[in-house]
């Protein structure tokens, strides 16, 4: 079910413009890795290197490798599609398809795997919506459009449908920047509770939510605006906060700059 | 400086206030009136033709098949025009929407910038070809040349009914619509490609992230969203297709009677009638005219409403959150 994830020498571009540069590091499954860092540092970038979203953008380029357990995300013959469908991601900002109904929203990625009978389909969805602790609240309105619950219920819903397809790990990129702080807690419980099934990657600004959530906590820097985002350290959480190696991350964590 | 400035602009708005404001007003409105007026006038008018030559009819208006609106007495009816007209428009959009949809689709998601950009403007291009040309091009090549594939439908698909062919030109009303397909299709090409081209990033990701491939990130949420566009596209075309006088005029040979098959000659449009028989008309006969014309304004309208209904049954799911 849940995968480590082995990253070497990664490096990516946007064109000619390197955005990250050499980051290596190793996320454990089952837990939670917390990336924080200042802005155009390149957490989001290097999230996206790991589902390999990041050669959608023009001028996207990868170098070095991603191992998942023993499979190479980048090797000759991968395909990204089915990279996608073991890694899920959920979004900075909620994206319900507005045209879908909360069920086919869910579902959407099982359509995509195949023809799912419609009582297995019914199980997933349930079973999906209640692990993402949306499903009280939704269940007698299935077939209403998604777009039209709150902002905190649509990043739930996001996660339900990353979730539905079992992935082996799934990436958050800064999933309650949107949100008011009640909502924010509810997705910061409900990650206490999936990373017992899933290797979770969070993106955050909210430094006190990294040290809420998460198990390890990376921390990434840039020299100056332009160069290249660079992998400072990663070590425990409580370590990070309590007595981190590098003063840079002091600095950052206590304020002093970011 | 940035809030020192609107009170000095709304100091010197106050002054010009006075007459400029009002002369503008003043052209505004009057301007706004005579407008109104004028297309009063003329909608009063034409009404009050077509009553006169209506009230001459001889025969049922709506179901005749005859036009002889210049005899005495006069005998004409729309059956025949109505007939050809909406055939023929409908034809012409089932033909261009699935191509002008795949057009679009390549050029907003398929194809590389390099190529995207110029095929979008050949299609520009396209749109502004005056209809004459379209109708000379029809008559001089697309007649000729589409004998064979009549040949050809007649063979496979003649048991129908409606594709049965016995030679002879190619002047049919499956012709004109195939004609007008060619017509509309840069139209619904370049506001699709637009509508396509606003489809959300967000949604699209979404569907990526999920490992859909390209075309379910398209059917997921490019199509979804690009839905009410297309639509309203479609009706655009067909609007064109319905009121099209000269291509039809200039492929067209115009008779009136039904023919159960659609590859045979013969039939007529609402346009095409008006402007083969407008110089010739006598005053009922140009009456006649004006109210069969009155008929294709009605049915325009009905066409926009019905695709005004299409598109407001859909709002809910429009994607509000985008
Ligand atoms: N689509 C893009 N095209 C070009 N440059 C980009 C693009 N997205 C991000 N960048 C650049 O890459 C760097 C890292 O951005 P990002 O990964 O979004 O940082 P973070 O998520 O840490 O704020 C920034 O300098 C940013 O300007
Ligand atoms: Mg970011």
């Amino acid at each position: 079910m849940a995968k480590r994830i082995d990253v070497s020498g990664l490096s990516a571009y946007y064109g000619s413009f390197r955005a990250i540069d050499d980051i290596s590091m190793t996320v454990e499954p089952r837990s939670v890795t917390a990336f924080i860092g200042p802005s155009g540092c390149g957490k989001s970038t290097f999230l996206r290197t790991l589902n390999r979203m990041h050669e959608v953008t023009n001028g996207g380029r990868v170098e070095g490798k991603v191992m998942l357990d023993d499979e190479d995300l980048y090797g000759p013959g991968v395909d990204p599609v089915s990279v996608r469908r073991t890694v899920g991601m959920v979004f900075q900002r909620p994206n319900p398809f507005p045209t879908m109904s909360i069920y086919e929203n869910v579902a959407a990625g099982l359509r995509l795997n195949g023809d799912h009978r419609k009582k297995d389909l019914d199980e997933i969805v349930e079973r999906s919506l209640k692990g993402a602790n949306l499903w009280n609240e939704v269940k007698d309105r299935l077939n209403r459009p998604g777009s039209g619950l709150s902002g905190g219920q649509q990043q739930r819903l996001c996660i339900a449908r990353a979730i539905a397809v079992e992935p082996q790990v799934l990436l958050m990129d800064e999933p309650c920047s949107a949100l008011d702080p009640i909502s924010t807690l509810a997705i910061e419980d409900l990650i206490g509770e999936l990373k017992s099934r899933f290797t979770i990657v969070i993106v955050t600004h909210n430094m006190q939510q990294a040290a809420r959530v998460s198990d390890r906590t990376a921390f990434f820097n840039l020299a100056e605006v332009g160069a290249p985002g660079k992998l400072v350290e990663i070590d425990d959480t409580e370590r990070i906060f309590s007595n981190p190696t590098v003063q840079a991350t002091e600095d950052y964590i206590s304020g002093r700059f970011g | 400086m940035a809030t020192e400035t609107p009170p000095a602009t709304a100091a010197s708005a106050k002054g010009a206030t006075r007459k400029g404001d009002r002369i503008f007003l003043g052209l505004s409105r009057g301007s706004g009136i005579t407008l109104l007026a004028i297309m009063a006038a003329i909608a009063v008018f034409l009404t009050w033709r077509a009553a006169l030559a209506i009230g001459a009819d001889e025969a049922n208006f709506l179901t005749s098949f005859e036009w002889d609106a210049n005899a005495d007495p006069p005998r004409f009816g729309i059956a025949v025009l109505a007939f050809g007209t909406v055939v023929s428009s409908v034809l012409a959009m089932v033909l261009a929407v699935p191509v002008a949809v795949g057009i679009a689709l390549f050029i907003s998601h398929y194809a590389p910038r390099k190529l995207a950009a110029p095929l979008g403007y050949v299609i520009d291009l396209l749109a502004a070809v005056p209809s004459i040309v379209y109708g000379l091009w029809g008559a001089l090549f697309l007649v000729p040349h589409l004998t064979g594939l009549y040949t050809w439908m007649d063979t496979y698909l003649g048991w129908t009914g409606l594709f049965t062919y016995h030679g002879g030109a190619a002047r049919s009303l499956f012709t004109v619509g195939i004609l007008l397909a060619i017509m509309i299709l840069p139209i619904v090409t370049n506001v699709s490609r637009e509508v396509f081209r606003q489809s959300p990033k967000m949604q699209e990701e979404a569907a990526l992230a999920l490992g859909a491939t390209r075309w379910e990130v398209i059917r997921m949420s490019v199509l979804p969203f690009g839905r009410s566009g297309v639509i309203s596209a479609s009706m655009l075309g067909l609007g064109r297709a319905l009121g099209e006088t000269m291509a039809v005029a200039t492929v067209l040979s115009p008779s009136f009677l039904i023919k159960a098959s659609l590859l045979e000659p013969g039939g007529g449009t609402f346009a095409q009638n008006i402007a083969a028989g407008f110089k010739e008309a006598g005053s009922t006969g140009r009456d006649a005219l004006i109210a069969s014309g009155l008929v294709l304004f009605v049915i325009t309208l009905l066409v926009n409403g019905a695709a005004r209904l299409i598109i407001a049954r859909r709002k809910e799911y429009s994607g509000a959150n985008a």
